[in-house]
């Protein structure tokens, strides 16, 4: 018996086809990142029963939920999968405890000892004074608790959770995220959680997954993500320069352009230049980088005390720059820079 | 002619038109309540032909609301969720009352569940049900033209609800009557009252398809509307006016009820 979450899931839904292969140990979160449309929450819905599989298996702590085609199918009611949805869809004819109190009441609870157990869930999360509000009185990060504690209130196997903190606004998420953090440690059953964020898939995952066009593109630790994408959105997430090309000894020919690298490969690779590797001159660098080449700013992009600055051209790069040397180079959109990369910051690997 | 010149007479002549509309519309309902004898409103009201068709209505009124929420939401939700092929068949069906004079219906309803009936023969022989000229037939007739005031909104609110709602339920382990009874229910349930109260402000002024299926029994099928009428045949002018001024004292409530906050829609 293998405990915790397998799934092997293919299913097509108009544009999008879904094949996923998955697998959650007990007390784990796992996020799928991934961008809008790359069946992030599809891949939610049919873990949870609410969306049916073409062909594929679901396993929950070693019991089949569902195999298709043509095997057994669990109801959602009798998975012991809770889900938090995006912008929680709370009951809004319910108070908050008899959101939370809603799940076990469901599963056969007295209605007196179901509320006692809400209540409980709900002073565990801080919000013990708003019981009795409606969904429509609490702010974001309450009912986002609410919806958190409604998911838990029924101790499920696999708790599935759907952009939790999208609805937030910045200040608000920054706590929310920390306090979910703490409560899915709590938890003693496998998480899955999807995000377009990747700090908040950092934050609150153990491992990542990333999904693009209803396909897992890359996994592995936040590290190993930002050290090698494999895609340019996954380079984008962590804020890396991606190239794709070809290899023939210390060059490497991305569409036209080369660029120097100071390992030797060969055939099909991927080239990452982090930002702050990419230096900015306004006249043409001596010495010793080998990568040098004129470009236009296209955007500059503040990121506290320092800049992301984009240059166009054949090989387009971002740069980090201090938000003083944007000042000193004079850069603003539009100017001509000198862009330099030193051969050895550039790390090569097979695509 | 000048533009604005011409603009401002076709806004005075639609300013006539809607004045003379809003007369057309008010003139009735001041002409009743010029002819109401106030002073002897209440011993109107006390004569017992006139109180027994109120109570009478009221009794038939509301049961046949509660037959036309009975039968009306499950339709409704059936039209709106279920998969099934003569939906739309079904759908022109239940808005066959709204359309059909209340008389035809009348009719129609004798031929299928008259003592002779389609339907009322067998009632009547197996069951020993008769329908025709009772109460529960004025019930039935009521009923009939009511639906479709429940099943329209009903049908809008159960097709246009949030599903993700009923989704969390079911995650959360509610099976598909409890997600039913305490999630899709309860926020369908402005339409749902909103349709109720229509139903049973139809069912309360229903007269052609009652007075041809149950008829004009004093006590038993002689409604309101149908006091209304006899009274009007019969020479009882006062009773007749006093009965028309508390039907239009229940359609204007209707009017403001329907206006009131508990009918909105509730926000999440």
């Amino acid at each position: 018996m293998t405990a915790g979450l397998v799934a092997e899931l293919e299913l097509s839904r108009g544009p999008l086809a879904l094949a996923v292969h998955l697998a959650v140990a007990p007390g784990a979160t796992v996020a799928v990142l991934g961008p809008n449309g790359a069946g992030k929450t599809t891949l939610l819905r049919a873990l949870a029963g609410l969306v049916a599989l073409d062909r594929g298996c679901v396993e929950l702590d070693g019991a089949v939920l569902e195999q298709a085609p043509g095997g057994p199918w669990a109801p959602p009611e009798h998975r012991s999968v809770a889900m938090v949805f995006q912008d929680h869809a709370l009951f809004p004819h319910l108070s908050a405890l008899d959101n939370v109190a809603f799940g076990l009441r469901a599963r056969g609870m007295g209605r007196r000892a179901a509320r006692t157990r809400a209540a409980e869930r709900l002073d565990r999360l801080g919000l013990a004074d708003r019981a009795d509000a409606r969904p429509g009185q609490l702010s974001g990060g309450e009912a986002q608790r609410v919806a958190l504690a409604r998911a838990l209130a029924v101790e499920p196997r696999l708790l599935l959770l759907d952009e939790p903190l999208a609805a937030l606004d910045a200040t608000t998420r920054l706590t929310t995220r920390r306090e979910l953090a703490r409560h899915l440690a709590g938890h003693g059953g496998a998480r899955l959680l999807v995000t377009h964020d990747p700090l908040d898939a950092m934050a609150l995952a153990d491992h990542l997954v990333v999904l693009e066009a209803g396909r897992i593109v890359q996994e592995g630790s936040s590290a190993e993500l930002a050290g090698r994408p494999r895609s340019a959105y996954v380079a984008d997430l962590v804020g890396v320069n991606l190239f794709r090309g070809r290899a023939d000894g210390d060059r490497v020919d991305v569409g036209g352009a080369g660029l120097v690298v100071s390992a030797r490969a060969s055939g099909d690779v991927l080239a990452v230049v982090h930002p702050r590797a990419v230096v900015l001159h306004r006249v043409r660098p001596d010495g010793s980088p080998r990568n040098v080449w004129r470009g236009p700013v296209e955007e500059i992009e503040p990121a506290g005390d320092r800049a992301r600055v984009r240059v166009g051209g054949p090989r387009p790069m971002v740069a980090e720059v201090t938000a003083a040397a944007v000042a000193d180079l004079g850069l603003v959109p539009g100017a001509e820079v000198w862009v330099a990369v030193k051969a050895t910051e550039i790390d090569v690997y097979p695509a | 002619m000048s533009h604005p010149e011409r603009r401002r007479r076709a806004s005075r002549l639609a300013l006539v038109a809607g004045a003379l509309a809003a007369s057309f519309l008010a003139l009735p309902l001041v002409g009743l309540l010029w002819r109401t004898p106030w002073s002897g409103l209440g011993h109107s009201l006390g004569q017992p032909g006139v109180a027994g068709a109120l109570r009478l209505s009221l009794v038939t009124s509301l049961s046949a609301t509660a037959v036309a929420v009975a039968l009306g939401v499950p339709l409704a939700w059936v039209l709106a969720r279920a998969d099934l092929p003569g939906r739309r068949v079904i759908r022109a069906l239940a808005l066959v009352p709204l359309v059909l004079p209340p008389v035809v219906g009348g009719v129609a309803l004798l031929l299928a569940l008259g003592r002779r009936g389609l339907v009322g023969q067998w009632l009547d022989q197996w069951l020993g049900i008769r329908l025709p000229f009772t109460t529960a037939g004025a019930v039935v007739a009521q009923a009939f033209v009511a639906l479709p005031f429940v099943v329209l909104p009903a049908e809008g609110a159960f097709g246009s609800a949030d599903r993700r709602f009923e989704d969390a339920a079911r995650t959360l382990g509610a099976g598909g009557w409890t997600v039913f009874r305490r999630v899709t229910l309860p926020l369908a349930w402005p339409a749902l009252a909103a349709g109720a109260v229509l139903a049973w402000a139809r069912a309360l002024g229903e007269f052609g398809a009652t007075i041809t299926f149950a008829g004009s029994a004093p006590g038993r099928t002689t409604t309101v509307p149908v006091e209304v009428y006899l009274g009007l045949e019969s020479g009882r002018f006062e009773d007749a006016v006093v009965l028309s001024l508390v039907l239009v004292a229940v359609s204007v409530t209707v009017l403001l009820v329907r206006r009131d906050s508990w009918l909105g829609p509730l926000r999440a």
